[in-house]
C-alpha cells in the first residue's frame, strides 16, 4: 500500500506533464497560449506571498534564535510525545484554520529549517494540504449571502480540520518513518 | 487571533533574547530571514507558474466540467432536499472539482455561486440552511486529488520529492471529509430533534 501511494507520487508529475497537454490537445485547447497565460498567474501567487513570508519567517527567527523556541517546545513536549509528533509541527493546529498564507509561511519555515525531505518537513506539507483555512471560509461564504447565524457548521468544519490534521500527521509517519 | 500569535513570537523572541545575551543573532538571523523570505518566493515564480499553466490547460479542456458530471450522484446523496439539475448543484460540483484538482482560485467563484443559489432557495432570514451547512463542510474538508501549492513549495525549497506528499494529502484529506459530513448529518438530526 505504502509503496503504491509512493509510486503514485512520483509518477504525477511526468504523468501530468504528458498526460494534460495531450488531452487539452485533443480537445481542440490552444495548449500553449493556455499553459503560458496560466503560468503568468504563477508569478502573481509567488509574489504575494512575500509580505506573509517575511512577517512569519522574521517572527519565527526571532524566536528561534532567541532559545524561546527550545524552551516553549520543551513545554509542549509532553503533549507531542503523547501524539507520537515531533512538536514543531503543533503550531500547525493554531495558525492553519486561521490564516492559510501564514500557515503556508511557517510550512515554508519549517522546511527551510529541516529540508523539505525531511520528517518534519514532510509532516508540515502534508497538513497544510490536508486542511483547510476553515474560520476565513466561514466568514466569506457565509457574509456573502447575509447569513450571520452560521449554526453548526463552524463545528463541523473544526472536526473536519483536527480529522484533516490527525490523519495527514498518522498517513506521513506511516507512509515515511525509516 | 493572529495577531496575538505574531506579538507574542516577537515580543517573547526579543524578551527571551535580552535576557539570554542573544541580542546579535537576534539582529542577524533577521536579516537572513528576510533575504532568504524574498529567495524562496522568487523560487516559488517557477514552480507555480508551471503548476497553474497545467492546471489551466486542464480548466480549458473541460476537465472540472467532466469530474463535475462524474459526481453528480455524490451531489444527489449530499443534497437529498435540492434539484439535482438545478443551478445549486451544478455551482457546487464545480467548487467541488476544482478543489478535487487543487485550484483554489477556480473554486472559490463557483463556490460564492453556489451560496447564492442556495440563498434563492431559503430567501427569509439570517439563518444557515441545512444544504448551506453540508456545503461549508464538504468545501472546508474537501477531498484533494494535488496540493498544488505545496507540491510547487516543496519544489522551490529544493526538495527531491516534491510529489511525495500527495498520497498521504488525497487520504487525509478523505478523512476529514468522511468525519465532516458524518458530523454534518449528525447535528442536523440533532438540530431537528430539538426543533430548531
Amino acid at each position: 500500500m505504502g509503496d503504491l501511494v509512493n509510486a503514485a507520487a512520483r509518477w504525477l508529475l511526468p504523468v501530468f506533464l504528458v498526460g494534460l497537454p495531450l488531452y487539452g490537445y485533443l480537445r481542440g485547447v490552444d495548449v500553449y497560449g493556455e499553459f503560458v497565460d496560466g503560468a503568468q498567474e504563477g508569478f502573481w501567487t509567488a509574489i504575494k506571498t512575500i509580505p506573509f513570508m517575511v512577517a512569519i519567517l522574521t517572527a519565527m527567527a526571532v524566536f528561534r534564535s532567541s532559545g524561546a523556541l527550545t524552551a516553549l517546545l520543551n513545554l509542549a513536549a509532553p503533549v507531542a510525545r503523547l501524539l507520537h509528533l515531533p512538536s514543531e509541527v503543533l503550531p500547525l493546529v493554531i495558525l492553519r484554520p486561521l490564516s492559510g498564507s501564514a500557515s503556508f509561511a511557517y510550512t515554508a519555515d519549517l522546511m527551510r529549517s529541516f529540508g523539505p525531505d525531511s520528517l518534519l518537513g514532510r509532516l508540515g506539507s502534508a497538513v497544510q494540504g490536508s486542511t483547510d483555512t476553515t474560520f476565513f471560509v466561514l466568514t466569506v461564504y457565509f457574509g456573502s449571502v447575509g447569513i450571520k447565524d452560521a449554526r453548526y457548521a463552524p463545528a463541523v468544519g473544526i472536526l473536519g480540520d483536527v480529522a484533516g490534521f490527525i490523519a495527514a500527521c498518522l498517513l506521513t509517519t506511516l507512509l515515511f518513518s525509516p | 487571533m493572529l495577531n496575538a500569535v505574531w506579538l507574542f513570537l516577537l515580543v517573547v523572541g526579543v524578551g527571551t533574547a535580552a535576557v539570554t545575551g542573544r541580542i546579535d543573532v537576534v539582529t542577524t538571523s533577521v536579516t537572513e530571514a528576510t533575504k532568504q523570505a524574498v529567495e524562496l518566493a522568487i523560487g516559488f515564480i517557477g514552480t507555480m507558474s508551471l503548476w497553474l499553466g497545467l492546471m489551466r490547460v486542464a480548466e480549458k479542456a473541460g476537465l472540472i466540467e467532466s469530474l463535475g458530471r462524474a459526481l453528480r450522484p455524490l451531489a444527489r446523496w449530499l443534497f437529498p432536499s435540492l434539484d439535482p439539475a438545478g443551478p445549486a448543484v451544478g455551482m457546487m460540483l464545480m467548487n467541488m472539482s476544482a478543489n478535487l484538482l487543487g485550484l483554489g482560485n477556480a473554486a472559490t467563484p463557483f463556490g460564492l455561486k453556489a451560496m447564492a443559489e442556495l440563498r434563492k432557495l431559503a430567501p427569509d432570514g439570517d439563518r444557515a440552511s441545512d444544504a448551506m451547512c453540508t456545503f461549508l463542510a464538504v468545501n472546508t474538508s474537501a477531498i484533494t486529488l494535488v496540493p498544488v501549492t505545496i507540491v510547487a513549495l516543496r519544489a522551490a525549497l529544493g526538495s527531491s520529492q516534491p510529489t511525495a506528499i500527495v498520497g498521504a494529502c488525497f487520504l487525509a484529506t478523505v478523512c476529514s471529509a468522511v468525519v465532516s459530513v458524518t458530523a454534518d448529518r449528525l447535528l442536523r438530526a440533532a438540530a431537528r430533534r430539538k426543533g430548531a
